[in-house]
């Protein structure tokens, strides 16, 4: 990974978030700014959060492609925990959820880890789901049955499924890249998770500085239709300005990918603030206070990474697998 | 607290009590081996259940204590247990079923070498060997209980009424604290009937002592210890 993009690409990175960091902690220490201080906390903290995921990321890129699919399989697995736990589920879904967690999460990011699209792409959807369905009408506890399967079937597709296709970025063949190593693919998936991190953020501080018109009050508080156009507009620009980065792609291809994964991170957002709203906040704040909400912070790259490494063969018109 | 209930437990000293117990609790219960075990398996009960530990108004601490819980998997005692800090568990005696927890080599093992748990019989119960005697005996000066007062697993997840064991426990030894302590989710981990855990997330809030009052009714006592762990639920 000793190219010039790379280098670029991580020196500009650790550029930004350090002095992002003086800038933090130097409103830290002068609170008399006239800034909001909890405006600033949180800031600290979202930038803690970036320095934690870009070192664990830099060390699974630098052990490689299967450390790499390892650490999202782990993330996964936490995510879909999450999930299942804010969910309520009865007794009769106990034995489908032992296998759901314990075999088929980790053969779905076996076959990722394998590049064998033909089966990852169909067994969570397809024959996952089948068994979940027998699984619990053989417990025989029919009450609220499709409503039970639904659940466990969203969480498998939205913290498996749909966040493995970044990792699965790492395998696709990248025409005229010759670099043996797969750089390429590592920036690929870098520029990805760059653009979801910075649309999150932007969708904040446009919804906070034009805000006016709430998408759905009822379900989230503080996404608003100014604040999905400002930061769709902005990670359009950013993913130009980056596009270099992301070795398939042309100016207008990459400027594109970054409004797809604006508009699909905030779709991420909302639907997963409408589970929490049916569950009640503070239940799930309480059931895993200290553990910070993995889901929370995955949501906009559940949604956004299928449709960008569908984009990304779309483009680049080759064959996974 | 009211202080007439500390005047009371100054008066009813335990020492009597303990005097006239012939044998003397154990100093460790424990070999390496077991420790070791118990601190791996602590490790791993913490991680498969993930676990969050609160503590609300308390603190760990090695004083004797008494903690009682609302029961709702065999997990229970396990993960109370775990949750402890390594000081605290080491002094620390899961109060459990002897007709589960005898069954099988790895079981008793466990119940016996890992978690030095007391076991009792709950279909052979004597008059003048009761359960509430033997966790005193077995306690002793230095050893904390974890108790599970509705005596067995409720099967809805609601907290069923207590039973009052946990009345003459702290009518006979009014100076140990009772801990009240939540277990939230674990039902689902491991329900009633199953043997594979699925591993969700649970939460164990430990709550601020409380103690008998002095003249309080045993009904109105074990109604107060319910409610102090039902507060803790949310």
């Amino acid at each position: 990974m000793n190219d010039n993009r790379t280098i670029a690409l991580v020196a500009g990175v650790l550029a930004l978030l350090s002095v992002a960091t003086a800038v933090g902690q130097f409103l830290k220490r002068h609170p008399d700014r006239g800034l909001d201080p909890a405006a600033i906390r949180t800031f600290n903290n979202r930038l803690r959060g970036w320095w934690i995921l870009c070192t664990v990321l830099a060390a699974a890129f630098w052990l490689g492609t299967t450390a790499t699919v390892v650490l999202f399989g782990l993330v996964s697995f936490w995510a879909l925990r999450e999930f299942i736990t804010l969910t309520p589920t009865r007794k009769g879904d106990h034995r489908a959820l032992f296998w759901v967690f314990f075999l088929f999460t980790p053969l779905h990011y076996v076959l990722v880890g394998l590049n064998r699209y033909d089966v990852f792409s169909v067994f969570l959807p397809v024959y996952a789901t089948l068994f979940v369905l027998a699984r619990v009408a053989f417990a025989g506890d029919y009450k609220r049955f499709l409503e039970r399967t639904a659940k466990i079937q969203a969480g498998l597709v939205v913290c498996v499924y749909c966040l493995s296709f970044a990792p699965a970025l790492l395998q696709i063949p990248i025409p005229g890249a010759a670099d043996a190593d797969r750089s390429g693919n590592f920036r690929l998936l870098f520029f990805l998770i760059l653009l979801v991190q910075f649309a999150d953020c932007m969708q904040y501080v446009w919804s906070r500085m034009l805000g006016q018109r709430l998408v759905a009050p009822a379900v989230s508080s503080n996404r608003t239709w100014e604040g999905l156009l400002g930061s769709a507009t902005s990670t359009a620009l950013l993913a130009a300005v980056l596009w270099w980065a992301a070795p398939p792609f042309q100016l207008w291809q990459a400027t594109l990918a970054g409004l797809v994964v604006a508009v699909m991170g905030f779709a991420g957002g909302m639907t997963m603030s409408a589970i929490k709203r049916d569950r009640g906040v503070k239940d799930y704040g309480t059931l895993v206070v200290g553990h910070g909400g993995v889901l929370d912070r995955i949501d906009s790259m559940c949604f956004a990474a299928p449709v960008f490494y569908h984009i990304t063969l779309l483009i680049t018109g080759v064959k996974p697998g | 607290m009211s202080t007439a209930a500390i005047e009371d437990a100054v008066m009813l000293s335990p020492a009597d009590i303990i005097e006239k117990q012939p044998a003397p609790p154990k100093a460790s219960g424990r070999s390496p081996l077991c420790r070791a075990a118990g601190l791996g398996l602590a490790g791993l009960a913490r991680l498969l259940a993930g676990a969050s530990i609160r503590w609300i108004a308390s603190q760990p601490d090695t004083c004797q204590r008494v903690y009682f819980a609302n029961h709702t998997s065999h997990l229970d005692a396990i993960m109370v247990w775990s949750s402890l800090p390594q000081s605290v568990r080491e002094l620390t005696r899961p109060v459990a079923a002897k007709d589960y927890w005898s069954r099988g080599i790895v079981r008793r093992w466990l119940a016996e070498k890992v978690f030095d748990a007391i076991l009792i019989d709950r279909t052979d119960i004597k008059v003048h060997q009761s359960p509430v005697d033997m966790m005193i005996r077995e306690a002793g000066t230095t050893h904390s209980l974890i108790v599970f007062p509705e005596g067995g697993r409720s099967v809805s997840g609601e907290i069923g009424e207590f039973k009052s064991g946990l009345y003459y426990l702290a009518k006979k030894r009014p100076d140990i604290e009772l801990i009240p302590v939540h277990i939230d989710n674990l039902n689902r981990v491991l329900p009633r009937g199953e043997f594979l855990p699925v591993p969700l997330l649970s939460c164990i809030s430990f709550g601020p002592p409380l103690w008998l009052e002095r003249g309080e009714a045993k009904l109105d006592f074990l109604a107060r210890a319910r409610r102090a762990v039902l507060s803790l639920k949310e």
